[in-house]
């Protein structure tokens, strides 16, 4: 924002619209301050504004579509007079988006094991999301069990067993290439012979659109339901926060094919928006479990709604 | 992958159908149909930007304003913007170098840098006969390096092997060293991944390009990846001079937006893709597939393609007209007409041509639409009656034999003309129920039942 040119440099609100800058060095409302200065009115032009913003941080056309109505009839309602109004309302409107389905996961061990199956896309962060949970849960008080359900991938096996040893897990598993639903099959029987409160299965990562990885999926689903009719007790979506629109099919695919009942959304902590997590809760209201905000054990926080809100909208 | 971009696109096209006037109005509302088509593919904000600034420009100009449907005339801009963005040919990795050429992978968390490495060296070993050494500086995640040297051993290439207490800088110095030691052609580094505002990592990559002073630094980047291609992209971008990028799992349903958006930020070409998860599941990135995939929107291209060829505006519209109401009132008035602005066009060769998935169509209709066989079409029609032509019903024998009489040529010749006809009338039916031009010219194929008199 340059200074000659805004013209009331002296004045209160010029004043203040530095303000509203200082605090949104980036992001959603980056500039938005400069849009609303030397406005007598909040028009069309800002809301449009605001919409191609959204969809910048990966809001998505449709959840952005919720959010700006939202705004404009606040708008119309004459309550958003600045720059720092709009921001808010925009904070709150998201808020009121996310907060149905910010839901913790509720770890249940009566009759254990408690067992998490994660899927997810190619890279997604599956592996590291449970290295990350697993420590949690320790924390927590809980044993967990691991199990090396990605079969394919190199050296997808020795990954989780190195998260295993980090974390002094047991980590069951067979070599690269054997059966992916055997391999959960018997970690299943260990973690009940040894009374292990919590199981997480690993998968290997698969594009949505690939009916017989899911197929596979499915199988592994139906092989825990005969061991433990409640198991999986929950199927947890990864999801790359780095994703745009694609995660909604992702989300949507892998929902319809193995009943996915959460979601954890990774790489928070780089410059992406993670704002596809809006588009996901207007059309899907899966809950979101926790965020991935780097790569080390304690990088996994349950999800805030507000805290996601205000870090979309203020960076 | 690219699915997705192309029924949006096409759904603008079809809005905008039948509009016959340009108002500003509707210049900006199809323009913003296109931002979002784009803006849902993730294709990143400062590239639709330029691309809408550069459509609404062209929009305001004369190849709109003649156009009859003026939304696929708005198309086919976007279709010229978006080759332009992704680059016109293939680009090849640039190894003539004195061996060991270098090669170093950089990107995001997960986006592929492992698996591309590997696959890039089964490339360049088995269709190059390259010898390659494959490298991972990836001391962070575990098991990292097992992970390339397990590929490594899969596709009978060498890898180096790693002390994951070494520094990335020096696992990568001692690397090239055996490299020239051991006259290695090309050697490929792997790195951990890394996020754009992670300060000691984009540093550490910095160094290790300069260590290593590679001739390709190839920014690896995952097709779903959403609006932050374009930052992250242009961060790395500026750590490292960036010569390429390989776009991965391509083999999902993704817009494909970073596709477009990369090169736009980076001005690195995109010189490769992953197909799928396997060693061999690479490709060469061909800009122009790619764009023909993204504009596989059959019958709107080929219209927008009549409309660029300039043919009669007004007649073509009362065809359109005609088309939409399913062929009612289509007359052999008409069907002359069509068949005049066919030559007009250079020939329904050169339409396949221009339509997605019709390559292999276009040699086999040459020859059978040829400029004669055509003008004696329209001859035959010209030599009819007025009333004839509106109802065409009414032609008995007599009348044909006067009209073959008139024209030069043969009753039935006049017979195979009016089934043509017939079969004409019957396709627009279709392309009012489905499926457009796309499903008439196959209807018009060889084997798919091609009308007598065209196809022979
Ligand atoms: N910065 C950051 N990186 C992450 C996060 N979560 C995972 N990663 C990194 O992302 C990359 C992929 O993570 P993995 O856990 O291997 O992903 P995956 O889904 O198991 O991958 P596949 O098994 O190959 O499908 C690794 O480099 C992780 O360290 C996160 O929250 N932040
Ligand atoms: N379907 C598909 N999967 C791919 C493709 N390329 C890579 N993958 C998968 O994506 C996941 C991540 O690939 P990696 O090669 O480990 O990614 P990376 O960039 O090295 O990851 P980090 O080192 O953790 O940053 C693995 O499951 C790969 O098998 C592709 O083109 N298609
Ligand atoms: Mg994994
Ligand atoms: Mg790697």
């Amino acid at each position: 924002m340059s200074e000659t040119g805004s013209g009331n440099a002296g004045g209160g609100l010029f004043n203040r619209l530095r303000r509203g800058l200082a605090r949104t060095s980036g992001g959603i409302t980056e500039g938005l301050a400069t849009l609303v200065a030397g406005r007598k009115r909040l028009d069309d032009d800002l809301m449009e504004e605001m919409e191609t913003r959204l969809l910048g941080a990966d809001v998505g056309v449709e959840a952005t579509q919720r959010l700006l109505d939202g705004l404009s009839q606040r708008l119309g309602r004459g309550e958003l007079r600045d720059a720092e109004a709009v921001m808010d309302a925009l904070r709150t409107e998201i808020t009121d988006l996310l907060r149905p389905v910010a839901q913790p996961l509720a770890v249940e061990t009566a009759a254990p094991p408690f067992v998490i199956l994660t899927v997810g896309v190619n890279g997604a962060g599956k592996t590291t999301t449970i290295g990350k949970l697993a420590a949690r849960l320790q924390a927590e008080g809980r044993s967990v069990m691991l199990a090396a359900g990605d079969t394919f991938r190199a050296a997808a096996v020795e990954q989780l067993q190195r998260w295993g040893e980090r974390l002094g897990v047991p980590v069951i598993a067979q070599p690269t290439g054997a059966d992916a639903a055997s391999v959960i099959y018997d970690a299943h029987q260990a973690a009940r012979a040894r009374g292990i409160d919590v199981l997480i299965a690993d998968t290997a990562g698969r594009l949505h659109t690939q009916s017989n990885l899911m197929e596979e999926l499915r199988k592994i689903r139906r092989v825990l339901g005969r061991q433990d009719p409640g198991a999986p007790h929950e199927t947890l979506l990864v999801l790359d926060g780095c994703n745009g629109q694609n995660a909604l099919a992702q989300a949507e695919k892998f929902r319809d094919m193995v009943e996915v009942t959460g979601v954890a959304v990774t790489k928070l902590d780089g410059t992406a928006k993670g704002g596809v997590v809006l588009a996901l809760a207007e059309r899907l209201a899966i809950p979101l479990r926790f965020v991935g905000v780097g790569e080390g054990v304690d990088d996994l926080r349950p999800f805030d709604a507000e805290s996601f809100a205000e870090a979309l909208t203020t960076e | 992958m690219f699915d997705g971009l192309s029924k949006r696109l096409d759904a603008v096209a079809q809005r905008m159908r039948g509009r016959g006037r340009i108002t500003e109005e509707n210049i900006r509302e199809t323009v913003r149909d296109v931002r979002m088509a784009l803006l849902e593919a993730d294709v990143a904000l400062p590239v639709v930007r330029a691309f809408t600034e550069q459509v609404k420009e062209r929009a305001a100009g004369a190849e709109v304003a003649k156009s009859l449907t003026p939304g696929q005339a708005f198309v086919k801009i976007v279709q010229d913007e978006l080759v332009r963005t992704m680059g016109e040919k293939v680009e090849p990795l640039a190894l003539n170098v004195q061996p060991p050429a270098i090669v170093l992978l950089a990107g995001l968390q997960g986006a592929g840098k492992t698996t591309s490495a590997a696959k890039l060296a089964r490339y360049l070993h088995e269709r190059e006969k390259k010898r390659v050494l494959l490298v991972s500086c990836d001391v962070y995640r575990p098991a990292a390096i097992e992970q390339l040297a397990t590929l490594a051993g899969e596709i009978g290439v060498e890898a180096f092997p790693v002390d994951a207490n070494d520094d990335p800088e020096k696992i990568a110095r001692k690397a090239v060293d055996h490299a020239k030691r051991h006259y290695f052609d090309v050697v490929l580094v792997d790195t951990a991944g890394r996020l754009a505002v992670d300060e000691a990592m984009m540093d550490e990559i910095r160094r290790l390009h300069g260590a290593v002073q590679p001739v390709e630094t190839l920014f690896v980047v995952d097709a779903m990846t959403g609006q932050d291609a374009v930052r992250t992209a242009a961060a790395f971008g500026e750590a490292v001079p960036l010569t390429g990028v390989i776009l991965t799992k391509t083999d999902g349903d993704a817009r494909g937006g970073a596709a477009l958006s990369v090169r736009h930020v980076t001005g690195a070409p995109v010189k490769f893709m992953g197909v799928g998860e396997k060693t061999d599941a690479l490709e060469p990135f061909h800009p122009d597939r790619v764009a023909s995939r993204i504009l596989g929107m059959g019958d709107v291209v080929s219209l927008v393609e009549e409309v660029e060829r300039g043919i009669d505006k007004e007649k073509a519209e009362q065809l359109e007209k005609k088309l939409r109401k399913g062929g009612k009132g289509f007359d052999l008035t008409d069907f002359r007409d069509q068949m005049e602005q066919i030559t007009n066009m250079g020939g329904i060769g050169s339409l396949m041509e221009k339509m997605p998935g019709m390559g292999g169509m276009q040699e086999r209709l040459q020859g059978q639409m040829d400029e004669g066989r055509v003008r004696r079409l329209v001859a035959i029609v010209n030599a009819m009656t007025p009333a004839e032509r509106a109802r065409p019903d009414i032609i008995n024998g007599s009348r044909k034999r006067r009209i073959a009489a008139g024209t030069g040529v043969q009753v039935q010749d006049v017979n195979r003309l009016l089934k043509q006809f017939k079969q004409m009338q019957k396709m627009m039916k279709q392309v009012k129920k489905k499926g457009g031009a796309r499903r008439m010219f196959e209807q018009m194929m060889p084997g798919g039942g091609m009308p007598p008199g065209m196809g022979r």
